[in-house]
């Protein structure tokens, strides 16, 4: 018998990957619903914690792993674009509020920069750590390209956009409910605007409709974002 | 199945293609994601494969999240660098990106409604 080789061959296949990743994401939606949607059973939280945990267990590196993991995140690029469909099919209700979302999206994207720069500035942190922070609202692929862009470090700006985003999909909804804000136009514009993807999956939970205006202020604050952060830039140098 | 992904992945790929020709600030989905809305508006319907698949497809958004996170894996010592620094600035700028937008929101379209009303 060969277990050490077997072993070896389980560890580095891209399969295994694609495995365990669907295993932890099955383990943590059967968690979500025993505690009844439960913020805190967020599906991406347990599950990056599940694949975490798996990693450690075995020591596979991320790299090894990412062979495989690779293969789940490409489908984010057609899940990004399927956002379309129930978009158009709250047509009607984005017609009505087109003057208040355009508002609230343009707002929303200088409070994502400020507030993050503003906060990190007070603490100190240093400048290279500053202008990766200032894409920590947008989605990955937007904030990788303009963090680079500016000279900030693109991996640590997808470290910020991914904690946040899981932090912002746990809090959004006891928040809102604390507040009184109840609209699913408002959760998910606002959900898109700070937690992008992740915020919008998890949205997505609860109303499609919130889904589909999270998406839509994912996309917009990407672009705003894109165009800001380049002519703000330079006030941190 | 097919057809919704022959449908998607199109899209991707014409977003990915005006992006780079014209040097977009958008990533190719994004785009992808616009000119789909665009098509669906001037087409006045969803194709009955998408009707069927999109929601599915969609209500699994959460798993394609999973791979991204456990690179924390491979960044944890940088990230444990800034401590709890960072921490705070993750923290407050996200509830603050969250709540101050939702709430001009909410007064915009209070204001909007009773316009419209008036």
């Amino acid at each position: 018998m060969n277990t050490d080789a077997a072993l070896s061959v389980l560890r580095t296949s891209p399969l295994t990957g694609v495995f365990v990743t669907l295993l932890a994401y099955k383990l943590a939606v059967l968690f979500n619903r025993r505690c009844k949607g439960h913020p805190l059973s967020n599906p991406v939280l347990i599950g990056v914690l599940l694949l975490l945990a798996w990693l450690l267990a075995t020591g596979t590196s991320y790299r090894d792993y990412m062979k495989g993991g690779v293969m789940v995140q490409m489908l984010l690029g057609p899940a990004t674009v399927a956002l379309a469909v129930p978009l158009y099919g709250n047509l009607s209700r984005l017609k009505r509020a087109a003057g208040p979302l355009a508002i609230t999206i343009g707002f929303g994207g200088l409070v994502g920069i400020v507030s993050a720069v503003g906060v990190g500035w007070l603490l100190q942190l240093p400048q290279q750590v500053l202008l990766s922070l200032t894409t920590r609202a947008v989605t990955t692929p937007i904030a990788m390209s303009v963090s680079q862009g500016i000279g900030g470090i693109p991996e640590l700006s997808a470290m910020f956009v991914i904690l946040s985003g899981i932090f912002g999909a746990v809090i959004v909804k006891p928040l809102f409910n604390l507040l009184g804000l109840r609209d699913d136009m408002v959760l998910g514009t606002a959900t898109g605007i700070s937690a992008h993807g992740i915020g919008t999956a998890r949205v997505f939970q609860l109303s499609e409709t919130a889904g589909a205006f999270a998406g839509l202020a994912m996309g917009l604050n990407g672009v705003v974002t894109a165009i800001l952060v380049p002519v703000l830039a330079p006030l941190l140098h | 199945m097919i057809e919704t992904l022959l449908w998607l992945v199109g899209y991707q790929l014409a977003g990915e293609l005006i992006s780079r020709t014209f040097s977009l600030p958008l990533p190719g989905p994004v785009l992808g994601m616009l000119l789909l809305f665009a098509t669906l508006a001037l087409r006045k319907s969803v194709p009955e494969s998408m009707k069927l698949n999109v929601p599915r497809f969609l209500s699994h958004l959460s798993l394609l999240f999973i791979p991204a996170g456990a690179a924390v894996l491979a960044y944890r010592d940088v990230l444990a660098g800034f401590g709890w620094q960072l921490i705070v600035v993750l923290v407050l700028s996200t509830t603050l990106t969250l709540l101050l937008p939702g709430l001009l929101l909410k007064l915009l379209l209070a204001r909007h409604r009773h316009q419209e009303g008036a």
